[in-house]
């Protein structure tokens, strides 16, 4: 833990203006993100995971610096890239690349798959057409998609390639750090196997860093080296993979864990499912105390009334809970 | 980027794939061809529509004779005279030739005209869909200014004031007609701007200039090809209209303009009112059916009818 963090994200901000009700209604605000902080190491993979609306894609976004960040410092290999402008921020698009979660609306179907894969060379590099054109092809070979391939457009592929299509655009800049926003809800399982064996093989070829979005702490697993869980733009857990896994310490990562299906039948009689009843609450209303204790199984007056700060409570263990003390025992 | 390991080693393919036969690539726009093809009216019309294309183009100088020359007595029926087939107008000239040198002036009026909504619409359409905020208030304000003007008086204003000039008629057209592109191009930019791979190439590094140009308005192009297609048939009439009540350049001939010149005389010699007519009504006819089969061809959501 001597090497600086390649990505360290401190108390990130992002939040969207709601439509006003009236004319002299003050603007209200939704908070996608509210002050969120975690950092990747360097040929690491971090996970963050969370249930749709938590802010997870957000929060990403915003990193990448694809949506406007309201508040915090986002610092990538030293250098805060939220104030960055024009060539600079260009500069910084070279090192963060994107994989999207829709292989289907992430292509421009406009364009030829070579096309495709080329667009960041020729938008942030300087490179020669001829090495452009080489690179692409090795790209090609190295995703897995035949060179005969290359002049396709996006809707001859299966989804399957499509995404293979887009991890080779997001390598093609030779990035340090490249952000999987749910690479693989929308393929079938199978596939889904695939691409995430090629994204392991990748990150070992390339000593790749990997901010892994997912709703699925099954693929997570396998994926990652530690895991960040977002419930309504917080963090509520931020820990390596062993210890989230093994000793899960707030009530909502408990749950979620219980969700996972497993194969292992003693494994399964062992673990109880840990139901959670309801929706989060409406995320336009401003929370007092904890944001999960509507929906908690185990939450205590002090839940609804304060909320709790994220505290390390064992090296590399964040956790935002009243009732984890550092005993670090979970409170289920 | 020195210490990174380089892309240069030739890795092996991560996963196998199995031998498929080669695919042969198609661009989206023949698959909207093979669409097209499909839809035989608007097959038949295009043939039609590229006949009489050609024969505004090469028609003059094949016919040979000119149009605004008197050749016989005034209105000679059609069929009377196998030298003139259909007939002479009020000044004896012969009609075939105006319909024929018509054609050329009302085709280039329309297409023209058509250009010219097209690029004022898409311009303001793409400017404010992309940039929202107050450039759209401000952009979309200015084009409803546009849309409750009267455009037939508001274009034979222009015309009055600047001379009725080929040039002139044509600004005329299209400065009344451009809204309706501006609104669609705006409500498609609307809607392509959110998608994902908008956003992936800005996170590939696109400038502003080029998520427009390059990746949201080829995207935006099929209704826009539409609109612009049926735009060339109402400024063919629109520009009918205009010379039919004089606001023409007299140094040409165009098919508006025949009707225009003879309608005192429609109750004695109606075919030289009904003949440019028909050649009105043929014409846009086929630019509406043809606007129509490209619209089901570009269309993906009616490709399954």
């Amino acid at each position: 833990m001597s090497e600086q963090p390649l990505l360290s994200v401190e108390n990130l901000t992002v939040r969207f203006a709601m439509n006003r009700r009236g004319l002299f209604s003050p603007a209200t605000h939704l908070y996608a993100v509210d002050d969120v902080s975690f950092h990747v190491n360097r040929g690491e993979t971090l996970a963050i995971v969370g249930e749709s609306g938590s802010g997870k894609t957000t929060a990403a976004l915003a990193a990448a610096r694809l949506v406007t960040a309201y508040e915090g410092r986002v610092v990538l290999d030293g250098e805060d890239v939220l104030p960055l402008e024009g060539e600079e921020l260009r500069q910084m698009r070279q090192k963060v690349q994107f994989i999207f979660q829709d292989p289907y609306s992430s292509l421009n179907p406009r364009q030829r798959a070579e096309e495709i894969v080329r667009d960041p060379l020729q938008s942030l590099t300087d490179t020669p057409a001829a090495e452009q054109q080489e690179i692409t092809e090795r790209l090609f070979a190295q995703v897995g998609l035949r060179p005969e391939q290359r002049r396709l457009f996006p809707h001859q592929f299966s989804g399957g390639q499509r995404q293979r299509i887009g991890i080779a655009r997001a390598l093609a800049t030779q990035p340090e750090l490249v952000i999987c926003d749910e690479p693989v809800s929308a393929l079938d399982v199978a596939v889904q196997a695939q691409i995430l064996n090629l994204l392991s093989a990748l990150q070992e070829e390339f000593g790749l860093t990997y901010l892994f979005i997912s709703h699925d702490l099954g693929v997570v697993q396998h994926m990652c080296d530690s895991v960040a869980v977002m419930y309504m733009g917080k963090i509520v857990e931020h820990a390596d993979r062993k210890s989230l896994f093994n000793n899960p310490l707030h009530p909502y990562t408990a749950a979620l864990l219980s969700a996972v299906p497993s194969v292992d039948k003693t494994l399964r009689e062992k673990s109880k499912r840990i139901l959670i009843p309801g929706d989060p609450p409406d995320p336009t209303q401003k929370q007092v105390g904890c944001r999960f204790a509507s929906r908690c199984p185990v939450a205590q007056d002090q839940c609804r009334l304060s909320e709790p700060p994220l505290t390390e409570i064992a090296p590399n263990h964040r956790v935002a809970c009243h009732l984890v003390d550092e005993k670090a025992i979970s409170p289920l | 980027m020195t210490d990174k390991p380089t892309t240069t080693d030739q890795s092996a393919p991560v996963t196998e794939l199995l031998d498929e036969p080669i695919e042969k690539a198609r661009h989206p726009f023949m698959e909207a061809w093979d669409m097209f093809r499909r839809n035989q009216a608007a097959l038949v019309a295009l043939i039609i529509l590229v006949l009489i294309i050609i024969a505004a183009i090469i028609g003059p100088s094949l016919y040979g004779r000119d149009p605004f020359e008197m050749v016989w007595a005034p209105f000679t029926p059609p069929g009377q005279n196998p030298d003139f087939i259909l007939g002479t107008d009020y000044l004896g000239r012969d009609l075939l030739a105006m319909i024929i040198s018509g054609a050329r002036v009302s085709i280039i009026i329309g297409l023209a005209a058509a250009f010219v909504s097209v690029f004022i619409g898409v311009t303001i359409g793409a400017l404010a869909g992309y940039y929202r905020g107050w450039v759209e208030e401000a952009l979309m304000r200015f084009t409803e200014f546009f849309q409750v003007l009267p455009t037939l008086l508001f274009s034979m204003v222009i015309v009055a004031l600047f001379g009725a000039s080929l040039p002139m008629i044509t600004f005329a057209i299209g400065i009344v007609s451009w809204t309706a592109v501006a609104r669609i191009t705006r409500a498609e930019f609307l809607r392509i701007r959110e998608l994902e791979y908008v956003t992936a190439s800005r996170a590939s590094g696109a400038r502003d200039f080029k998520l427009i140009f390059g990746v949201i308005l080829p995207n935006a192009l099929p209704p826009i090809i539409v609109q612009s297609a049926l735009m060339v048939g109402s400024a063919i009439l629109f520009e009918a209209g205009l010379s039919f009540l004089g606001l023409t350049d007299p140094n040409v001939v165009s098919w508006g303009q025949i009707i225009g010149s003879n309608r005192t005389y429609f109750l004695d010699a109606s075919f030289t009112v009904t003949l440019p007519g028909v050649a009105i009504f043929v014409t846009i006819l086929c630019i509406s059916l043809v606007g129509d089969g490209l619209n089901d061809a570009l269309n993906p959501k009616l490709r399954s009818r």
